[in-house]
């Protein structure tokens, strides 16, 4: 393994992480996050749970767009990351 | 504008002679053999990257030298990616990766005469570049092999919706993807050899197994011993779990599953614990049996697999129910589906693991490329991918009846323990209505309580709402009528208009063929 250091900004926070990570990885393994998000009805909060695309759990805003899926957005130096429940 | 369109009539669009969706074991094997019998070949996948889930491998970015060691048949996987980059390299192979196909129909492509697939192909959100939107395609092809593979079956239980609890097959694909595990101390619970294989990727990733919960007495292996014992890779892959768990001391509990799943209130409601419980012989869980597995950070949950259908019911191909309840296509010895020049290769044609896949989708390669009127010679590794097929089969066959989904499972629900995780439809809302609906109304589950009509489209609670539906109808009728009520019921519940969930902008604007 020799992936590069990566820094991107969760909710404004300088966050460190290597490149290969999705999103949802990095909040999970660099920042112990298990959710990042709010269920609409009972305000549940949620996370990564199918890990694949299929579930639309871990959606999350990158660089701007809301409603991307966490677990299918590779990190990128810069990029940054807002959560539902900063 | 009208120059547009005079460039259009001036250029007809390519047409290529087999289209292949996914790029998983079924799909590379499938498009390596169409381009080698010398058709032109059009490859769609949702991945970044070649291997689907099977072998679902971490980005280039991660400068991972070594992604063969969380994965079985890794040779195949580069024999079979080489070729298909080898095709690609001669521009034989047309690849779009991180790509969808949102709706497929039948259509008139190419010269002659016969009809072919018109597919609607739209750029993963996730893989759009701000500033530069990628509208969606279409793309026409005059055969069609379909290979979109499975996700993880999932069954509700209470606490399924906590935060740390996640799908057995997502906690092996953070895995192979990030090379680390997504927490500390591992629970993986549910039916199937599956479980064995997440434990491993678990154990190698350094964390922990704290228990593995199957829910069956796995006694129903032993009558088909023999079909097992045909699959010599099966026999050994599985040897080498009970090693492995052995040395780690994993404990492994048949007979048992989790029932309830605990959140600490101070992290979010963040997994703590879990309550598994001891199953009786019909699958009911035997009460005052729960017990605490404490100090627990993920819990992976997986019974089987659900085949991805939306393209088959699109095109309107004839379904079946498999032995493991799965909606899945029927096909013919060339893996043929019941529609012209649509073939079937993989977990499309019932839950049976990569070499099956494999050789599914060289069967289809060939029977597509020859129904395009590229001749393909039979030769020996026809007669060999056959063979794999069949024993591969029987073992899934044997697989299936000895993990069956427990008959009581509804009796581990509260009230208020969520069916469909999208629209939060609790237990008592799903069972009030289950109990109301009519044979006549099969999708009436989904119409009186939006169980299945959210972001993931019934996905998660789909094998759920098709287990109570078929309750709902069991009784009506004799035996095979209850089955009957079962194909009509899993139907309903996969029904969706489109393939993947799509933007409203997507959805108004009308693609335009792609120019070559």
């Amino acid at each position: 393994m020799t992936a590069k250091p990566v820094t991107i900004t969760v909710d404004g926070e300088s966050v460190r992480t290597e490149s290969g990570r999705s999103v949802a990885a990095a909040l999970t393994l660099e920042q112990q996050r298990t959710a990042w998000r709010s269920t609409r009805f009972n305000q549940e909060p949620r996370g990564l749970f199918c890990g694949i695309g299929a579930c639309f759990d871990c959606l999350i805003t990158v660089d701007g767009t809301p409603g991307l899926r966490g677990c299918m957005v590779q990190v990128e130096d810069g990029m940054s990351v807002e959560t539902d429940k900063s | 504008m009208t120059g547009g369109v005079q460039e259009a009539e001036a250029a007809p669009a390519e047409v290529f002679d087999v289209a292949v969706v996914g790029a998983g074991p079924a799909g590379l094997a499938a498009a390596g053999e169409a381009a080698a019998a010398g058709c032109s070949v059009l490859l769609v996948d949702a991945g970044t990257q070649f291997g689907g889930q099977y072998w679902r491998h971490a980005a280039p970015e991660a400068e991972d030298t070594d992604p063969g060691r969380w994965h079985h048949g890794w040779s195949i996987y580069q024999r079979l990616t080489q070729r298909v980059r080898d095709a690609v390299d001669v521009g034989r192979i047309r690849h779009l990766a991180s790509t969808h196909v949102v709706s497929v129909r039948r259509e008139q492509a190419g010269g002659d005469g016969a009809e072919g697939f018109l597919l609607q192909a739209s750029l993963l959100p996730e893989a759009q570049k701000p500033g530069s939107y990628q509208a969606p395609q279409l793309l026409q092809a005059r055969a069609l092999i379909l290979c979109p593979g499975t996700y993880d079956r999932q069954l509700p239980v209470p606490g399924w919706t906590l935060p740390g609890v996640m799908a057995a097959g997502g906690v092996q694909a953070f895995i192979k993807t990030q090379g680390a595990a997504p927490g500390r101390r591992v629970v993986l619970a549910g039916t199937g050899p599956f479980l064995l294989s997440a434990a491993a990727s678990v154990i190698h990733a350094g964390a922990e197994v704290a228990a593995i919960c199957e829910s069956n007495s796995l006694t129903g292996w032993f009558p088909g011993g023999a079909a097992a014992a045909l699959v010599p890779s099966k026999a050994a892959e599985g040897a080498g779990y009970v090693a492995l768990l052995a040395k780690h001391r994993v404990p492994y509990y048949r007979s048992t599953a989790v029932t309830a799943i605990h959140g600490d209130a101070a992290r979010e409601g963040a997994v703590r614990s879990v309550t598994v419980s001891a199953l009786d012989a019909s699958g009911t869980p035997v009460p005052g049996s729960g017990r605490e597995v404490n100090d627990v950070d993920v819990v992976g949950l997986g019974w089987g697999f659900v085949p991805q259908p939306e393209l088959l019911l699109q095109l309107g191909a004839q379904t079946t129910l498999d032995e493991d309840g799965s909606l899945v296509g029927v096909a013919d010895a060339d893996q043929s589906s019941s529609i012209p020049r649509l073939y079937l290769a993989g977990e499309i044609t019932g839950v049976a693991g990569a070499a099956a896949a494999v050789a599914e989708g060289r069967i289809a390669g060939r029977a597509a490329s020859s129904s395009v009127g590229q001749a393909v010679r039979a030769g020996v590794a026809d007669i060999q991918d056959r063979a794999t097929r069949a024993a591969h089969r029987r073992f899934a066959s044997v697989m299936q009846k000895a993990h069956p989904i427990p008959e009581g499972w509804t009796q581990w629900l509260e009230d208020e323990t969520l069916i469909c995780r999208c629209e939060e439809v609790p237990w008592e809302t799903a069972r009030a209505a289950a109990e109301e609906l009519s044979a006549e109304e099969p999708r009436g589950l989904k119409g009186s309580t939006r169980i299945g009509m959210g972001w993931c489209q019934g996905r998660m609670c789909g094998f759920a709402a098709q287990c109570l539906s078929k309750k709902a109808h069991v009784g009506e009728g004799g035996a095979s009528s209850g089955r009957e009520a079962e194909h009509a019921a899993a139907l309903s519940a996969a029904k969706r208009p489109l393939a993947v969930p799509m933007r409203l902008g997507d959805l108004a604007e009308e693609p335009e063929l792609t120019q070559e």
